[in-house]
């Protein structure tokens, strides 16, 4: 037993839309907002509803972003419904992201890494003070530049793998789970957790990734490395029979470096947790990698005692489209089913106070 | 990769009905031309195909449609494949007068980039590839390479030069 259907409101909800329309709009003295400026000048929102939605799309997203007055929740809730007004062309070839181009990248354990250190546009360092001086309408100067040289940036484990104190990829071909078209099951395989956290909720992301540094089945994390930056998306059409490039797409890639104290079968080395997210997003992919390494424990032999390392619970909890569709039904009239729960509540109390007087009567 | 260009390798796609062509185009030019009609901005695009002699007449085919890429990563970089997200893509195909078939997918939604990039995709496997070489292809190439170079550059006046600050003991 659910809410029911109840009619009667549709006059009240279609004014209360046509408000929630000159709400969303402001004062009108105010100019408008385009969606251009949401997409170029709101572009770390832009890349949350991307990666929280599920589709790299700076433009809708920007409108998602407007029409949803700012709740990145709710704009990535309208991307994920205008998904499924679209047909599938084609699954992409894994994206190279070793021959990214590089806007940031950093590394906490190297600190003279081949490839180098490059901060990239990044709010690291910033003293976290208010800058009035966007408040009066403030034209920054244009971005210094330097000679780049064609640098190569192996990846962390490429620098460590030779002694093979670190846990190697597996290449496979096998073809992916997809959440989105299968139900799922658990214990989930990596990719389709991997999967469910490139969308998860960034507050849950971090908050369970916070937990496992604050001793919630603890990884000794490092960051190996944390890339920002463009690649390639190719696939194979096949009507062509070759691959084509189709775009390029801003990622952030995260590959974080934890302890590992060895099984019978696994000498002692490092293992890594990943993070693989749409846009430039530091804290997103830090903290998809540490809840990837976590959730890895059953994997490596390590007791599963944590909220972080238990698949089900994480990835069950981490879509906030269905976390707040769930809440938020609440909302909607559950007038019969609160009726009869009213009903069970005054007959428990009569039973009791009939028990009651029996007992006084004794 | 000199391998010839075969209109239909693989499976055909059912409301594709291209036919076998004598086509001089080899798989890797046209992969480069592909990559980038649809890397490049359509702002641009259209202005050079403008400046350009006029296109030869096309139908279209299938088309222009908005869709959807599954983008795949791998686990760690290197590993098993996984689904990241979607991304929107258009395509588009089309045969011009010649009955030449030429094909298109560009990300994004923008209907009228997909259907020229179509249109040069079949123009550039003519006889007059040189043409549209020259007045379309060279020049969003270089107006992309000079975008990745502006970014290169910007990002290497943010690379960090590490230096030793001196120590209490190096300076008794």
């Amino acid at each position: 037993m659910a809410y029911v259907a109840v009619k009667g409101g549709e006059r009240a909800i279609d004014n209360a839309h046509a408000w929630l329309d000159s709400d969303r709009r402001g004062d009108p003295a105010v100019a408008e907002i385009g969606v251009d400026q949401i997409r170029e000048q709101l572009g770390r929102s832009v890349d949350r509803v991307m990666a929280e939605g599920s589709l790299y799309d700076r433009d809708l997203a920007a409108l998602a972003i407007k029409q949803a007055q700012g709740d990145l929740i709710e704009a990535a809730f309208l991307l994920r419904a205008f998904r499924t007004t679209l047909p599938r062309f084609a699954a992409s070839t894994p994206v190279e992201t070793a021959a990214m181009r590089i806007r940031r990248r950093i590394s906490a354990v190297f600190k003279d890494m081949p490839g180098g250190q490059i901060l990239g546009p990044t709010y690291d360092y910033t003293h976290r003070l208010l800058d009035f001086t966007l408040a009066a309408g403030h034209t920054p100067a244009p971005a210094l530049r330097e000679a780049a040289e064609q640098a190569v940036a192996p990846r962390i484990h490429d620098i460590l793998g030779h002694e093979g104190l670190i846990e190697p990829d597996v290449a496979s071909d096998a073809e992916p789970f997809d959440i989105t078209r299968e139900p799922l099951a658990f214990p989930a395989g990596r990719d389709a957790r991997l999967q469910s956290l490139a969308r998860g909720d960034e507050g849950f992301l971090l908050a369970m990734g916070y937990s496992t540094q604050r001793g919630w089945g603890g990884t000794h994390p490092f960051v190996g490395e944390i890339r920002v930056g463009e690649v390639l998306v190719e696939i194979v059409p096949p009507e062509l029979g070759f691959a084509i490039e189709i775009g390029e797409i801003t990622l952030t890639e995260c590959q974080m470096v934890n302890q590992f104290a060895g099984s019978r079968t696994v000498p002692p080395q490092f293992t890594r947790g990943y993070g693989l997210v749409f846009g430039h997003g530091d804290r997103r992919a830090m903290a998809m990698a540490l809840v990837d390494r976590s959730l890895r424990a059953s994997e490596l032999g390590e007791a599963a005692t944590a909220p972080a390392q238990i698949p089900e619970f994480v990835i069950s909890h981490c879509d906030n489209i269905e976390a707040t569709g769930f809440v938020e039904h609440l909302k909607l009239p559950h007038y019969v089913d609160f009726q009869s729960e009213l009903e069970t509540i005054r007959r428990m109390r009569r039973d009791v106070e009939a028990a009651l007087l029996q007992e006084a009567a004794e | 990769m000199t391998q010839q260009f075969s209109p239909n390798p693989g499976t055909r796609h059912p409301d594709d009905p291209s036919v076998p062509q004598a086509s001089v185009a080899t798989v890797s030019a046209r992969q480069r031309w592909m990559g980038v009609l649809a890397k490049a901005d359509a702002a641009l695009l259209l202005r050079y195909v403008a400046d350009a002699p006029a296109l030869p007449g096309h139908t279209v085919l299938r088309g222009p449609e908005a869709g959807l890429v599954m983008v795949r990563g791998r686990a760690g970089g290197g590993g098993a494949a996984f689904n990241v997200g979607e991304m929107s893509v258009t395509r588009c195909t089309v045969r011009d007068a010649a009955g030449r078939i030429g094909h298109a997918y560009v990300a994004g939604r923008d209907t009228q980039k997909a259907e020229l990039a179509a249109r040069l995709d079949a123009a550039l496997q003519g006889p007059e590839v040189a043409l549209w070489e020259d007045a379309v292809i060279a020049p969003l190439a270089a107006e992309i390479a000079g975008r990745a170079m502006r970014d290169a550059e910007r990002a290497a006046a943010t690379r960090v030069n590490f230096f030793t600050l001196a120590t209490m003991r190096t300076q008794s």
